[in-house]
């Protein structure tokens, strides 16, 4: 477990990561990428029982995390490079022909640590809670993670699996939405009117936990709390920026899947200072 | 040509259902999910006796096959079951993400499929699930012919490890394979040997391709009758043996033309050994309500439809 300056060393170093393989490869999506960075790192580095030496797909023994929202795959490579499940060298073939690294997750090529494809949007949230029943049933008190977008959760699929979640009393479910405020078209607000997730959640008889999903003290402290099951599935809302840590970037929905060019790259570098992790 | 015998008529649902209960006692990871379609799927059992490992989803089709996705990476071999519209048309592109793209070793158990649903009309009757599961990468199609088989068929489909459509239906049809069977995903099966023409027939057609292997023979002609029970992988090696013995033959299933077992025999045919070929399918329109009988009848699923389109493949030769 890493205490939060170290956290917030690698969530710079990931985010470093993010600006240079979407840069790369010529495509990507960096905007929800960088508003994950910190939960995402956190979660890995210091929540999640998960160790890379010993991971395997049916997750038995471990925690697991799904990616519901497949494109934000620049944020999750970089984490779990970075926590060892890969060479961090590998980042550098992200949506390469025939590279492990596909343009979103996937798992007949065999990258360690992904246990499920996503990329069409709003499946991830179901096979979280399908996973977490399977370790219900095992005997296995051991936690699913989730991750899906603000944008996603238009998805009518998402509320399915959240009836599902509370039917089958899945308290060992913690599911979180990158409440960034943005989707492709533009703020979720005008693109199909977010409304209030936080009662939406609560009325679909889940726990609703709301916290910064950039400050790592408080980050850290939620997940703590969201561990504590009361039997429960738990969706914690993280308050997020799109585009996060850099300047140009931040708040807005531009940024969803643009490829910064080389002079961007490097300003976005230098706002955001080296690490001693290196780049890859 | 080869006596079967009827032993009565019984649903190849509940097949399913006899194989789920027994796939169910002989590995504990073995779960059910349905969208409330216990009774309809002929589950009840199955969650009688393993009430822990009955998972209802309610009306939400989509999240079950995700939710099937999770419990099989788990480690769990779930059995999804709707009726096959709604486990195949509805579903497509989480059935394509979440079990055959992500390899999961996810069972979909599809109902109720084709026109002899019945009553309920075309809302409900899929002629169009062949189709789509078989345009799916390493989806592994298996519709039985009866009772008997659909329950070896299901007792196979939970030992074979990776993504599997298992087709059924849901009125009553003929029971005449034997019971307690060994089935093997793969291997065509040839009911009848014949020299004249093929009848490839696949789920309760098999029984109407022998009715009219009868018929046939009483006018001097040996139909060979082959049962396609596994459609995807095909067996091509038997088909192209047959077909080089006959030369000459018909496709007979409850599913239209576009995509389904006529497509898939005449892609080997045309490539490997072109030979006149007849259909009998529902060709390209919807279902409707009526008994599954007149249905059968008014779309000649047959097999006073299969003699038909023998004379027609013969006179071809």
């Amino acid at each position: 477990m890493e205490n939060i300056e170290k956290l917030s060393t690698i969530a710079t170093q990931v985010r470093r990561d993010i600006v240079r393989m979407v840069n790369l490869a010529g495509s990507g999506h960096p905007g929800g990428s960088l508003s994950s960075a910190d939960v995402l790192t956190a979660l890995y580095f210091n929540v999640m029982e998960n160790d890379p030496a010993t991971w395997r797909r049916d997750a038995e023994g471990q925690d697991a995390f799904i990616l519901s929202a497949g494109h934000i795959s620049p944020v999750y490579y970089s984490v779990l490079a970075r926590r060892g499940y890969f060479p961090v060298s590998e980042l550098a073939t992200f949506r390469r022909f025939g590279a492990r690294l596909q343009g979103h997750p996937e798992v007949k090529k065999g990258l360690p640590g992904v246990f499920q494809a996503s990329g069409s949007l709003g499946q991830g949230l179901s096979v979280a809670a399908g996973l977490a029943l399977g370790k219900k049933l095992s005997g296995d008190s051991h936690k699913v993670y989730c991750l899906c977008g603000d944008g996603e959760s238009e998805e009518g699929q998402i509320w399915e699996a959240g009836m599902f979640a509370v039917h089958h009393s899945l308290g060992n479910l913690i599911a979180m939405t990158d409440w960034n405020g943005q989707q492709i078209d533009g703020p979720v607000a005008s693109v199909a009117g977010e409304g209030d997730l936080k009662a939406k959640w609560l009325a679909w008889g889940w726990r609703v936990l709301e916290a910064d999903g950039h400050d790592m003290e408080t980050i850290l402290k939620t997940f703590a709390e969201a561990k504590a099951s009361d039997g429960r599935p738990t969706m914690i809302l993280w308050k997020t920026d799109m585009g996060h840590g850099i300047g140009f970037m931040a708040g807005t929905h531009k940024w969803h899947g643009k490829v910064p060019s080389a002079d961007q790259v490097a300003e976005a570098l230098a706002e955001l200072g080296e690490t001693p992790l290196g780049d890859f | 040509m080869k006596k079967y015998i009827d032993t009565g008529k019984k649903d190849t649902r509940s097949g399913f259902g006899a194989g789920l209960l027994e796939a169910g006692r002989r590995d504990s990871r073995v779960v059910a999910l349905t969208a409330d379609l216990k009774g309809s799927l002929k589950m009840d059992e199955f969650a009688a006796e393993f009430p822990e490992r009955f998972i209802q989803c309610g009306i939400a089709e989509a999240n079950m096959i995700g939710a099937a996705s999770g419990l099989a990476i788990a480690g769990k071999i779930p059995f999804a079951g709707s009726f096959a519209e709604f486990v195949t048309g509805r579903v497509y592109d989480q059935i394509r993400q979440e079990v055959a793209y992500g390899k999961t070793n996810v069972k979909i158990a599809s109902s109720h499929a084709g026109i002899t649903l019945g009553e309920d009309g075309a809302t409900h009757q899929t002629m169009e699930d062949i189709a789509l599961m078989r345009a799916l990468p390493g989806m592994v199609i298996v519709n039985p012919c009866d009772y008997n088989q659909t329950k070896a068929a299901t007792i196979a489909a939970a030992e074979y490890d990776g993504p599997v459509y298992l087709r059924f239906g849901r009125p009553g049809v003929p029971n005449f394979t034997p019971a307690d069977q060994e089935f093997k995903i793969g291997p065509a099966i040839i009911f009848n040997e014949g020299k004249d023409i093929t009848i490839f027939a696949t789920g309760h057609l098999v029984w109407e391709a022998l009715g009219a292997a009868e018929i046939l023979e009483a006018e001097g002609i040996s139909a060979e009758v082959v049962d396609i029970a596994t459609i995807k992988p095909l067996d091509e090696e038997a088909v192209l043996a047959s077909i080089m013995k006959t030369g000459a033959a018909v496709v007979a299933e409850e599913h239209n033309m576009a995509g389904g077992l006529g497509e898939a025999i005449s892609g080997v045919l045309a490539a490997k050994c072109p030979k006149p070929l007849e259909f009998v399918n529902g060709g390209d329109r919807f279902g409707e309500s009526g008994t599954p009988a007149a249905l059968m009848e008014a779309y000649g699923l047959n097999a006073a439809g299969i003699v038909v389109a023998v004379k027609k493949a013969l006179a071809r030769k």
